[in-house]
């Protein structure tokens, strides 16, 4: 019986992909914010999996992420360094781990933040998206000067 | 194209050359027909005096006409129209915008959308790199800005010329007091910017504690809108007021800046004083408005 419960937790939480990606080592509870970030919603049509809190040998809990039949772009996966610097990206071709990279963490961020300042030109309706500097304070809008600290998740469009 | 749209956007060397020029100018050293057969459109959806007529003086000054809009409800954007529409379309009947909009960011905006220079004459509580300029002009016109001690008093949270003049005098070797009622202190995360540039600034309660050792008092509006009632403004604003009493525990060379408006902040007789410098101030926003628009336009 002991057998059989190791066995369950050695297992699979979420089947294997075919083709795609898989965002591993997300810091724990962060895997929503992470499909936030990524800009994947309920209108999405590939299959999207999410485990959060799995236990993890390098670190207290992690999340993953596996999104099937869609390689995410280097620009697409280091936003992802905001939230979670750890997180690792696997491109999945025929079940094998095509390639394996890290996330960095970007110098710009775009269209990714509201501006807190609410008399930020970006909070209206003009034809621009948010702009930030990544510095290490935190992120800096280009537009006002007003400097986002701390977590961002809350600020995520 | 160069565009001015913060005071961030000069190093010392860039701002020492740019007063330079101001000085020169000043001294009727210039070329009147320097900027003829050019247009500047003067774009202010604010209030302004001194700024828009300053602008308008110096583009007269050097030969050159303006176009103006003087609110949001006088152009198309009383209709809906976006300030990036409104900028495409000016920026195809002049040579050069300067403008003052409400929102953060606005002259960044315009810059953007723009095939023309811009120039920011103030942009909601964020910049007003004119103003700076001017500012550190007249303390030039007294003192060299370095080895001095500069008191920035009122309301420090929402004016932007205190910030604009802040990060300025960061350049340089000055020690940046600050006097300003519980609430209205310099945004922390702008104090942090200049602390990591290596200024030095004390915050003091009381101003007669420390007139002695000023250099330069930066005096600004403290408005009558951030505080719950009238006694609580008058309360406030009586403690940070600057008198002849208190001037006279000041240094001889000690001059007082103000951007102007002035409400109740500064006792009109002070205006007699040899430390008032503030309408010299703000006649020093044509030369240095000249020398910003040779810069951009020439």
């Amino acid at each position: 019986m002991k057998g059989a419960e190791n066995d369950e937790n050695q297992g699979l939480l979420v089947r294997r992909i075919k083709n795609g990606t898989v965002i591993d080592h997300i810091d724990g509870g962060r895997a929503l914010n992470v499909v936030k970030i990524l800009g994947i919603t309920g209108t999405t049509q590939e299959a999207l999996s999410i485990a959060t809190n799995v236990p993890s040998r390098n670190m207290d809990k992690k999340d993953i992420v596996k999104l099937a039949n869609r390689e995410l772009s280097k620009e697409e996966v280091d936003r992802i360094a905001l939230i979670s610097p750890r997180a690792t990206i696997n491109i999945i071709r025929n079940f094998r781990v095509f390639e394996k990279k890290g996330v960095e963490i970007p110098s710009v961020v775009e269209g990714l933040v509201r501006c807190p300042n609410p008399g930020c030109i970006t909070n209206t309706n003009e034809p621009i998206k948010s702009r930030f500097e990544v510095q290490p304070r935190g992120l800096h809008c280009v537009y006002c000067d007003w400097v986002i600290t701390g977590d961002i998740t809350g600020h995520i469009l | 194209m160069q565009h001015i749209i913060s005071i961030g956007d000069f190093d010392r060397d860039a701002i020492d050359r740019l007063l330079d020029h101001a000085g020169q100018i000043d001294k009727k050293q210039f070329d009147a027909h320097a900027l003829e057969g050019k247009i500047l459109a003067v774009l202010f959806f604010e209030p302004s005096t001194r700024t828009r007529l300053s602008f308008e003086s110096a583009i007269a000054r050097l030969g050159g006409t303006s176009v103006s809009v003087g609110s949001m409800e006088a152009c198309s954007m009383a209709k809906g129209e976006t300030l990036a529409d409104t900028i495409r379309v000016v920026s195809g009947y002049a040579d050069a915008i300067v403008i003052r909009h409400p929102r953060e960011g606005a002259a960044r905006l315009a810059a953007e959308f723009s095939t023309v220079p811009v120039i920011n004459a103030g942009d909601g509580a964020g910049q007003h790199p004119s103003q700076t300029l001017l500012d550190l002009y007249t303390i030039r016109q007294s003192m060299p800005i370095d080895g001095t001690d500069v008191a920035l008093i009122g309301d420090l949270r929402y004016g932007r010329t205190a910030h604009s003049l802040a990060s300025a005098l960061s350049l340089y070797d000055v020690r940046l007091h600050t006097l300003c009622p519980t609430g209205l202190e310099l945004p922390a995360t702008l104090a942090e910017r200049l602390a990591e540039k290596g200024m030095e600034i004390i915050a003091h309660d009381s101003i007669d504690e420390i007139i002695g050792d000023m250099d330069v008092l930066y005096v600004t509006r403290i408005q009558r809108e951030r505080f719950p009632d009238s006694a609580s403004y008058f309360n406030v604003t009586s403690s940070y007021r600057i008198s002849p009493e208190l001037l006279a525990g000041a240094k001889d060379n000690l001059i007082v800046l103000h951007p102007l408006p002035r409400v109740d902040e500064i006792d009109p007789r002070v205006d007699a004083s040899p430390h008032a410098k503030y309408f010299e101030q703000s006649h020093n926003g044509v030369p240095v408005r000249m020398a910003m628009l040779m810069q951009v336009m020439q």
